[in-house]
């Protein structure tokens, strides 16, 4: 317990405190920056989209992975776990070399929100797949086995059967892909263009932020993305609750 | 016939489950499918779900040809080993869940439902989720939801092999009473031979991928075809050649009783089980020979005053069924051979 304070409710408390400190007209004159308000809606919006598609495609690589049995499977177990273990900035620049201006495939995406949601897809491709994989490749054969002789078709037993077993594992994963991208900023600076208002996300507006002196307005913009941050993932929660009792 | 397996071959790379089976499982009996492990009997109950493919042969349930059948369109119910429950949902959706499939009206299977957890005992659990049953609980509701869909057979694979002895022995009684009540045409799977003799009406014998013999459960053990169905169905020991059920040997003290071919031999051992004395005896004519276990009820192994190293005279009783000994010999030896909890009868 005493752990956990130390490492996650003081840093914690000091961001609500510097973010309340300037009162209510500091919380208001941040949001009512177009540049800010800008940078949180596309970071939210960015994250909510990328989280979205993890959740399928996280869950259809992690289906691929377990029930699937092809050439280079072991090799895109390893591959798949490169995001983790790259540092986010080679992450940007491996991404910029492939699709900034000198792209050898003819695609520049450096400067454009697709760029970030490419970045942001990159560095949170691990997360659905490592969280559903070992449940998925827990659940017992013979579950589907005796939905098949039941009636069930294919689809019924995905349905009914295997999606509420893994719903659990795919809002975890969920959660902490959406997590990570409202919070990314290494891959970003590079690709991202940082124009204000328009790529540039909430981290670089923290950024720059301190960069001017401004610790109240940056710790308010962080307190902003570790509210939507709680929200998402409580209600992420709920969801996975309510569907895994209704089977 | 209910099910008609012709000529059933599965092989699992080199290794053959099953050769050439071919076995009729009759109409509305309880069929036990007896055999030791990895001997094709799951195999085989598979193949007729639908949840194996045959690599030869054919699978005819209720008239018609299912061999190419999914296991959806076989209409069979299976009850696995370690209950296959639905974890997310409540004991009544387990139950309801082929009903729903099948778009039956709600008002019908919530009436069906209930019905079938009556038949079960659980009707008090409909809320409850699977973790929250005891195992025997749980593999009532997985017999109720095979059930629910009103199967022409019911299969169930080894269906109390995960449940302790007693709970095990309830469920037997408790399966035996259910299909007295339903008569569908059920099979089941087990390696447990008290098991098969106890419930079934009839029972496949299967080994090494072939069916050694099909009969009623006194058939089997009074006139097993050979020495495996002997071995397997209840304790066997040798004498003179020949194996014979330990309790259908007849003990003589004195060489003016017993006929002329008994066999003179030495007590070696004396063990105690319960209402039961197992006498070890050690045959003169063939010392390197194995013993010849006898089993005796307490009160006349007394009455005859037997004692370790006293001189006995063997012979089969009159009808016992004896079969000879195979090259070698595959006999399951008698709690008498085990040295370690001996306890020794006193004789007076």
């Amino acid at each position: 317990m005493l752990w956990f304070s130390v490492l996650v409710l003081l840093p914690l408390a000091a961001v609500v405190v510097t973010a309340t400190e300037g009162g209510w007209s500091t919380f208001v004159s941040v949001v009512s920056e177009p540049d800010t308000r800008s940078a949180l809606l596309l970071t939210v919006g960015e994250a909510l989209g990328v989280a979205l598609v993890n959740a399928v495609v996280g869950t259809v690589i992690a289906w691929v992975l377990v029930r699937d049995d092809f050439r280079g499977k072991r090799l895109l177990e390893v591959v798949i776990d490169v995001p983790f273990a790259l540092p986010t900035i080679v992450a940007g620049l491996v991404l910029l070399s492939l699709y900034g201006p000198r792209s050898p495939i003819g695609v520049n995406v450096v400067g454009t929100r697709t760029g970030i949601f490419l970045a942001l897809l990159f560095v949170t491709l691990p997360f659905v797949v490592r969280t559903v994989q070992p449940v998925l490749a827990e659940l017992d054969a013979e579950v589907e086995e005796a939905a098949a002789s039941l009636g069930a078709n294919q689809a019924t037993i995905l349905r009914r059967i295997i999606l509420p077993s893994l719903v659990p594992a795919i809002t975890a994963g969920t959660s902490l892909a959406f997590a990570r991208a409202i919070s990314e900023f290494g891959s970003l600076v590079l690709i991202a263009g940082n124009k204000a208002g328009e790529t540039e996300v909430a981290s670089l507006r923290i950024l720059k932020y301190i960069e001017g002196d401004y610790y109240e307005k940056a710790a308010v913009v962080a307190f902003i993305l570790l509210l939507v941050s709680a929200l998402v993932i409580v209600a992420l929660d709920v969801v996975s609750r309510r569907v895994a009792v209704r089977g | 016939m209910s099910i008609e397996v012709r000529g059933v071959t599965k092989k699992y790379g080199d290794f053959v489950a099953l050769d050439d089976v071919s076995v009729s499982i009759p109409t509305g009996q309880l069929t036990a499918l007896l055999g030791p492990s990895g001997g094709g009997k799951s195999t085989l109950l598979r193949i007729i779900a639908g949840l194996e493919v045959a690599d030869g042969g054919t699978v005819e349930i209720e008239g018609t040809d299912a061999t190419a059948l999914p296991p959806q369109r076989r209409n069979v119910g299976f009850v696995f080993q370690h209950y296959a429950a639905f974890k997310h949902m409540t004991v009544a959706k387990n139950v309801a869940f082929g009903l729903e499939i099948r778009k039956r009206p709600k008002a019908e299977v919530k009436a069906k439902v209930h019905e079938l957890l009556e038949l079960v005992h659980l009707e008090q659990f409909a809320d409850r989720l699977p973790s929250q049953l005891s195992g025997g609980q749980r593999q009532r509701m997985a017999l109720a939801r095979a059930l629910a869909v009103e199967p022409s057979v019911l299969l169930l694979d080894e269906p109390f092999g995960a449940l302790d002895a007693k709970v095990r022995k309830e469920l037997r009684d408790w399966l035996r009473r259910l299909h007295d009540e339903v008569h569908v045409t059920t099979v089941f799977v087990t390696h447990d031979q008290e098991e098969a003799l106890e419930v079934a009406d009839e029972i496949v014998v299967i080994n090494g991928g072939r069916i050694e013999q099909v009969g009623s459960p006194d058939d089997l053990y009074d006139a097993p075809a050979n020495d495996f169905v002997m071995g397997f169905l209840g304790e066997v020991t040798v004498l003179d050649g020949h194996l014979i059920r330990p309790h259908d040997v007849v003990v003589h003290t004195l060489p003016a009783a017993a006929g002329a071919g008994a066999v003179r031999g030495e007590v070696v051992r004396i063990t105690r089980v319960g209402f039961e004395v197992r006498v070890a005896v050690r045959p003169e004519a063939a010392p390197e020979a194995d013993e010849v276990v006898v089993t005796l009820t307490r009160t006349f192994a007394r009455s005859l005053g037997l004692e370790v190293g006293s001189t006995v005279w063997l012979e089969p009783e009159d009808g016992a069924r004896v079969v000879p000994v195979p090259r070698a010999v595959p006999v399951g030896t008698l709690g008498a051979a085990d040295p370690t909890e001996p306890s020794e009868v006193p004789v007076a």
